[in-house]
């Protein structure tokens, strides 16, 4: 007769059970350089809780505590996948450093029972390893060095293959003791440090779809700013695919940026309007113009700081630096341009590496692609583009296009 | 369905009203072609984006990574053949698990008449595939692994994770495909994770229509297409994609709740398998750390399909092994070494959500029935 296993036995194969079982895992989050803030720390530190709170907040129930400038986020339940709240704490910003940790009592026996079953995985594929102690409870009645020397020992004792190699070990196994609990770790992950976004206040990015403005956008964001966006569409020339499109580049901004409150601005009235009463030379010129106008004015409205572009200097014929002069002159806020010394290849490469490349080169086409002049001019006078641009008349469009403006909020 | 009490929930599932509705309404409202310009192709393609999204976040990965196809069949010869040839320059070794469903079997059996070298990693008692043996067969030659996620007929659970370390140390070149038909939405899968590069899933094992599953492919895993024309899902199978199954299928992986859906399952299983343990001459086939969706046992002196169509009068609904067989004798409970006798009298008992106590007291009633009246076989 076949014996049946008790109902803890019986948790999948594949799902870590010899850990989920008994051992209490959590994340250690170490701060980035706000920890130099000074007085504000204390602000920078709510905000980044705040923020990793709201990345994990569909993940299940947390609690996230602070001290000695580690954060420590502690699941709620057991079916919560610390793999999936890893990814996430990966893209928070404000994050140097963190990594998975077993709980221990404050007590030698259970340190020393649980580090080699905990680092098991990691030191059976391993030639060499070393053990690291942090006391930072001085009360507790081991020194680092023997703390490491203790836990050294037992894990040769299980591992006999290891050897021990304080230069160079494939894994070191971290034990920690701290005021509340004392810690195992090994395998410290790389966060995407910056600082967290919110505490360098709230600005505007203008984006279009294309490679550049999803990464200025994180690139500002990982300097604190809090997003909103701007799109400016010109139905039936653009597509709803194409809006679809900044949609989803915005959700994938968002995984890092939070949510980005997005207006949509319908554009195509200006741009007829500049095709039939502008020379075709300034199209371009004129189109980024009216851009940075609205994007001011909304800018205004939303109480934000600044304006955030993508433009890279040089790149096409409106981002020379005489075009940019002139479209500059326009807006009414600062414009931060993050890439504006980089080259093409590696705006790409960030691009790659924040996911959002393979959407961006969707074929769609956007307002900027539209009613592009043969022959732009690459280095345009301001007073001969306002000119053209007062003969226009477009003021009271610009109004329109405001008003006709929708708002929507991106989430990851 | 009052009377009806349905365990063979593994040969198939009823689709949920959710479900159902949205194909109704993908089919008479919502009707575009998906690759249309306009604004019907878009609100259809959103649809099956929807979808593509649900079914990502169940296997951990993203969007890009799913691609869909008429059902779990086409994914495993998809796979199989499409990965065969990419790799056939670096190799030509093909390993497969002994207790593979059909669709992998019998695909290998072709792959190996097309002159791959085909070897079947064999399993132990419990249905699991030995690891020692399995590293015996993996060499620097192998491009292709493929073993199952949770066997059909018995609902025993492969140690997904630990093969895949294991290919990846002896056979680097190798990739890794895992059938989970019978494990997706029913036990936790992060394939990407582990280290497996192909996974195929199915909807209408999870209340989902028929005629529509997915593969997911890791980012940069080759794979020659079977199917040619025109652009959709990257090529990789292009078709107009059958947007009313697809967007069914979303809603059904959207509803599968899987931890309340498992533990509910557990408790099932535990009265089902006390109650088939006070039985006279039942054996219980399916390893106690097998998935709780599938019991597999064998009545003794009763042949399969006797014992099926009997509590069939009941409206009892279970199968002989696997219902692809059609019959034929199992060659997965052959593999776990058991003898012909219990092959011959095995019954696959296959739960669902809509399951409840009444149907496995009727099942209890209509087997107890069934051993004391049917004929014995001589």
């Amino acid at each position: 007769m076949v014996v049946r296993r008790n109902r803890s036995d019986q948790r999948t194969v594949n799902d870590r059970p010899y850990k989920g079982s008994y051992m209490k895992e959590i994340v250690l989050i170490k701060l980035g350089e706000m920890v130099l803030k000074g007085l504000n720390r204390r602000t920078f530190e709510d905000v980044l809780i705040k923020n990793i709170k709201y990345r994990l907040r569909d993940l299940g129930k947390f609690e996230i505590k602070i001290a000695q400038s580690t954060i420590t986020v502690i699941p709620a339940s057991d079916d919560i996948d610390l793999d999936d709240v890893c990814e996430r704490i990966g893209e928070v910003f404000g994050i140097v450093t963190y990594s998975r940790a077993c709980v221990c009592e404050k007590d030698f026996d259970d340190i020393l029972a649980k580090a080699p079953v905990y680092a098991a995985d990691a030191l059976s594929e391993a030639k060499t390893f070393k053990v690291e102690s942090k006391r930072s409870d001085k009360r507790f009645p081991y020194k680092s060095p023997e703390i490491s020397a203790q836990v050294g020992g037992k894990i040769l004792s299980a591992f006999p293959h290891l050897k021990v190699d304080v230069k160079n070990p494939d894994v070191i196994v971290t034990v920690e003791v701290r005021d509340y609990a004392a810690y195992i770790r090994y395998g410290t992950m790389r966060g995407q440090g910056g600082m967290p976004v919110g505490t360098s206040g709230l600005a505007t990015v203008l984006i279009s779809g294309g490679i550049d403005s999803p990464v200025a956008a994180y690139m500002m964001a990982k300097r604190g700013l809090k997003l909103n966006a701007v799109h400016f569409e010109s139905p039936p020339y653009t597509s709803e695919r194409a809006r679809l499109k900044v949609e989803k580049l915005l959700s994938l901004v968002s995984r890092y940026a939070g949510s980005i409150e997005m207006h949509t601005v319908p554009l195509t009235k200006i741009q007829e309007t500049i095709r039939d009463r502008c020379p075709e030379e300034l199209f371009t010129i004129l189109l980024r113009r009216v851009m940075m106008k609205i994007a001011s004015r909304i800018a205004d409205t939303t109480g934000s700081g600044a304006l955030i572009t993508g433009e890279s200097l040089g790149q096409v014929a409106s981002q020379t630096m005489y075009a940019l002069g002139c479209t500059d002159a326009a807006a009414s806020k600062l414009v931060l341009r993050p890439l504006i010394g980089m080259d093409k290849q590696e705006i790409i490469n960030i691009s790659r590496r924040i996911n959002t490349f393979e959407t961006s080169i969707e074929p769609y086409e956007d307002c900027c692609t539209i009613f592009t002049p043969k022959h732009p001019r690459t280095k345009p006078v301001l007073k001969f583009v306002e000119i053209a641009e007062r003969e226009a008349e477009l003021d009271e469009m610009i109004e329109q296009a405001i008003a006709d403006t929708v708002v929507k909020t991106i989430t990851p | 369905m009052i009377d009806l009490h349905y365990l063979d929930n593994s040969a198939t599932t009823a689709v949920s009203k959710a479900a159902a509705q949205k194909a109704l309404y993908m089919m008479t409202e919502n009707f575009g072609n998906p690759s249309s310009l306009h604004k019907l192709g878009i609100n259809a393609e959103l649809c099956i984006e929807d979808a593509r999204e649900a079914v990502a976040k169940a296997l951990g990965a993203q969007p890009k990574n799913i691609i869909f196809t008429s059902g779990g069949t086409e994914a495993n010869n998809t796979v199989l053949f499409g990965a065969a040839e990419a790799l056939k320059r670096r190799g030509n070794r093909i390993i497969v698990s002994s207790v593979e469903h059909s669709s992998v079997y019998e695909s290998a059996k072709r792959l190996s008449e097309l002159g791959y070298d085909v070897q079947y990693a064999p399993v132990d008692g419990d249905g699991i595939v030995d690891l020692e043996k399995l590293d015996s067969l993996l060499s620097d030659k192998t491009i292709l692994v493929s073993i199952m996620a949770v066997n059909n007929e018995t609902g025993s659970i492969q140690p997904t994770e630990a093969i895949a370390k294991r290919i990846k140390r002896r056979s680097p070149e190798a990739l890794f495909h895992v059938d989970a038909v019978q494990a997706f939405c029913k036990m936790p899968l992060k394939p990407l994770r582990w280290g497996v590069d192909f996974m195929t899933v199915s909807a209408h094992k999870i209340h989902g229509p028929k005629g529509v599953g997915a593969i997911l492919i890791r980012d940069g895993a080759r794979m020659i297409p079977l199917l040619y024309g025109g652009e959709q899902q990257h090529k990789t199978r292009p078709g107009t994609e059958s947007a009313p199954l697809i967007a069914a299928f979303g809603e059904a992986v959207k509803e599968a709740d899987i931890s309340a859906n498992l533990s509910y399952i557990r408790e099932l299983n535990d009265y089902a398998v006390s109650g088939l343990k006070a039985l006279d001459g039942v054996t219980i086939n399916s390893p106690a750390s097998a998935l709780p969706y599938i019991i597999n046992i064998s009545v003794k002196g009763i042949r399969s399909e006797t014992m099926l169509h009997h509590l069939e009068q009941s409206e009892v609904y279970v199968s002989s092994s696997s219902a692809c067989a059609k019959g034929k004798r199992s060659y997965v409970l052959a593999a776990m070494g058991l003898s012909d006798d219990r092959i011959d009298s095995a019954i696959r008992i296959s739960f669902s959500k809509y399951n409840t106590r009444s149907d496995i007291d009727a099942l209890i009633k209509g087997l107890e029935s069934g051993i004391k009246n049917l004929q014995r076989k001589q």
